[in-house]
């Protein structure tokens, strides 16, 4: 797994600060993400690891009084620069939150947003891509004979899968992952877990988690960040093996969290 | 359980159902007082009766002039009311800043702290000349001019509560809507409005009591003419006003007394059929959501 070289960069952090305000979240950050691989962000709650997620898909344009300095190349290209569509850019970096949060439609009116809003109106595309998707997703089996009821009516971790299978509809090349199992039961999060390795053969998958054995058991790379800084980045086995750094072991360990 | 404990949940329970020996004690009252009137001409007669002449004789008892006069007035003034009002309601919530908003919102609740009279008598002598000029009308004491005002009057009711029920949109729904490529205006239209929906129509049909219970605002803005209106500028005279104007010469215990009781039966009925299917929508449409599950 330590082939480097081999892999491609798909999103790029180059010396990236930003600030709430005049509070500064996170310091010079620079890292590099590979594509076709889960990349776990892992470290103490405010270390500044939601805030890193939230800059990919340009999330932290909706927060008032926040600036950003830096770069950040996706596929080569600076997402901050002026010309970028954040329309565009969301449609290529998909993002799951820490809550279920699909709307209060049906199951199938969730699924067809994203084309809805491209201002798709060929039903029978919409219909491919909405099903694929589901299928995508591992959701479809358990939900294909329902697709008009309400999605509010899933359960949690039903709900989650829907919410994943809603942002693949799209079509994105990268998937955001905001602690996407904090709010659900232990078999519902492995469901997840299953669901984010078989996933990544098609998207580059960034994941923020609270749970250090969640980022064991899914990533090939894990960024420990603490403070706003980024402490340490690797492929995951080395990082949870033998940590460079005194703190990320000590974060291992549980000395702090 | 302890006498203080026995105290506490007995006088609560006295305030709770205080509100329903109210109701009950009004609406028997209606009853007893108005259902002389139908034994008098028939229910039917009295409903849909063109002629409301209570004082001549033979006394005659039709209401129809007035339940259109209330009908053209209310939906005039909600045809002001509701766009204004869910229009504010979107501009606080979406697109004014939050100086503006701690401003807009306190005014546009103070609209609706001024008492109907004050309406009523800015109404009679400020917008009536104005429409009469206007319109080149005999008189603007008509149906425009009591709409226009009551439409100005349930801005506030219909503004506040549909601001309110936008407010209350989860914060997610909007993120997961611009995560997927969304802009602005296509998570107001798609995604916020209609989950805030049952709260906006609610605020709708808290702004239509408002207007059809209205009574002084009408009484001096109308023209009080008591027939069915052909225009928009006829003089009408609404159920509300009737009552209020002809309660004082109306001899006790008369057939014109209880006439006066029928028409507020006859307006309880309305508001209450309205309320309920405004309450079955607003069910139904939260149940196919999946917000009531």
């Amino acid at each position: 797994m330590d082939n480097n070289l081999k892999e491609t960069v798909r999103v790029k952090a180059d010396n990236i600060n930003f600030f709430y305000g005049s509070k500064k979240a996170l310091n010079g950050i620079n890292m590099d993400i590979y594509a076709n691989k889960v990349t776990a962000l892992i470290g103490p709650s405010g270390c500044g690891k939601s805030t890193f997620l939230r800059l990919i898909n340009r999330m932290n344009d909706l927060v008032t009084s926040s600036r950003v300095e830096g770069q950040l190349l996706l596929d080569n290209k600076n997402i901050f620069d002026k010309d970028v569509d954040v329309v565009e850019l969301r449609r290529k970096v998909g993002m799951v939150f820490q809550k279920p949060n699909p709307f209060p439609k049906s199951i199938y009116e969730n699924m067809a947003y994203g084309l809805e809003i491209k201002g798709v109106k060929d039903k029978k595309f919409t219909d491919e891509k909405v099903f694929e998707s589901l299928k995508k997703a591992a959701l479809w089996d358990e939900i294909k004979d329902r697709l008009n009821d309400s999605a509010l009516r899933l359960s949690g971790g039903q709900q989650q899968r829907l919410c994943i299978a809603r942002c693949l509809v799209v079509e994105p090349e990268v998937i955001l992952f905001d602690e996407p199992c904090a709010s659900l039961d232990p078999i519902s999060t492995r469901k997840i877990e299953e669901l984010i390795i078989e996933l990544k053969q098609f998207y580059t998958i960034i994941i923020v988690t609270h749970n250090m054995q969640q980022a064991a058991r899914v990533s090939d790379y894990t960024a420990f960040m603490y403070l706003g800084d980024l402490i340490e980045f690797g492929p995951t086995e080395k990082l949870f093996t033998v940590p460079k750094d005194k703190r990320t072991e000590e974060y291992l360990t549980g000395k702090f969290g | 359980m302890k006498i203080s404990e026995k105290i506490y949940k007995n006088t609560f329970m006295v305030v709770a159902f205080s509100s329903l020996v109210f109701l009950t004690g009004i609406v028997l009252v209606l009853f007893i007082e108005g259902l002389p009137a139908f034994s008098v001409t028939g229910v039917l007669s009295f409903i849909f009766g063109k002629s409301w002449y209570p004082t001549s004789t033979p006394p005659e008892f039709g209401i129809m002039p007035l339940i259109s006069a209330s009908f053209v007035v209310s939906v005039g003034a909600m045809l002001f009311a509701i766009p204004i009002g869910i229009g504010s309601a979107l501009y606080i919530h979406e697109i004014a800043g939050e100086k503006q908003k701690m401003f807009l919102k306190p005014i546009i609740e103070l609209l609706g702290a001024i008492p109907s009279i004050i309406f009523g008598f800015f109404g009679m002598v400020i917008v009536a000349p104005l429409v009469q000029k206007l319109f080149n009308l005999s008189t603007g004491q008509c149906a425009f001019t009591g709409a226009l005002i009551l439409g100005v009057m349930a801005i506030p009711v219909v503004c506040s509560i549909a601001e309110d029920a936008l407010s209350v949109v989860p914060r997610s729904f909007r993120e997961a809507s611009f995560a997927l490529g969304a802009n602005r205006w296509q998570t107001l239209w798609k995604v916020i409005i209609p989950a805030a929906g049952s709260g906006i129509s609610t605020a709708i049909v808290l702004g239509i009591s408002r207007v059809m219970g209205e009574t002084m605002t009408v009484l001096l803005v109308t023209g009080g003419a008591a027939q069915i209106p052909n225009s928009i500028f006829s003089p009408v005279r609404p159920m509300t006003s009737t009552i209020a104007a002809e309660m004082g010469e109306a001899a006790v215990g008369g057939t014109h007394f209880h006439a006066l009781f029928a028409i507020g039966l006859v307006l309880f009925v309305i508001t209450l059929i309205l309320n309920m299917i405004a309450e079955y929508i607003g069910r139904k449409y939260r149940l196919k959501l999946g917000l009531d599950v």
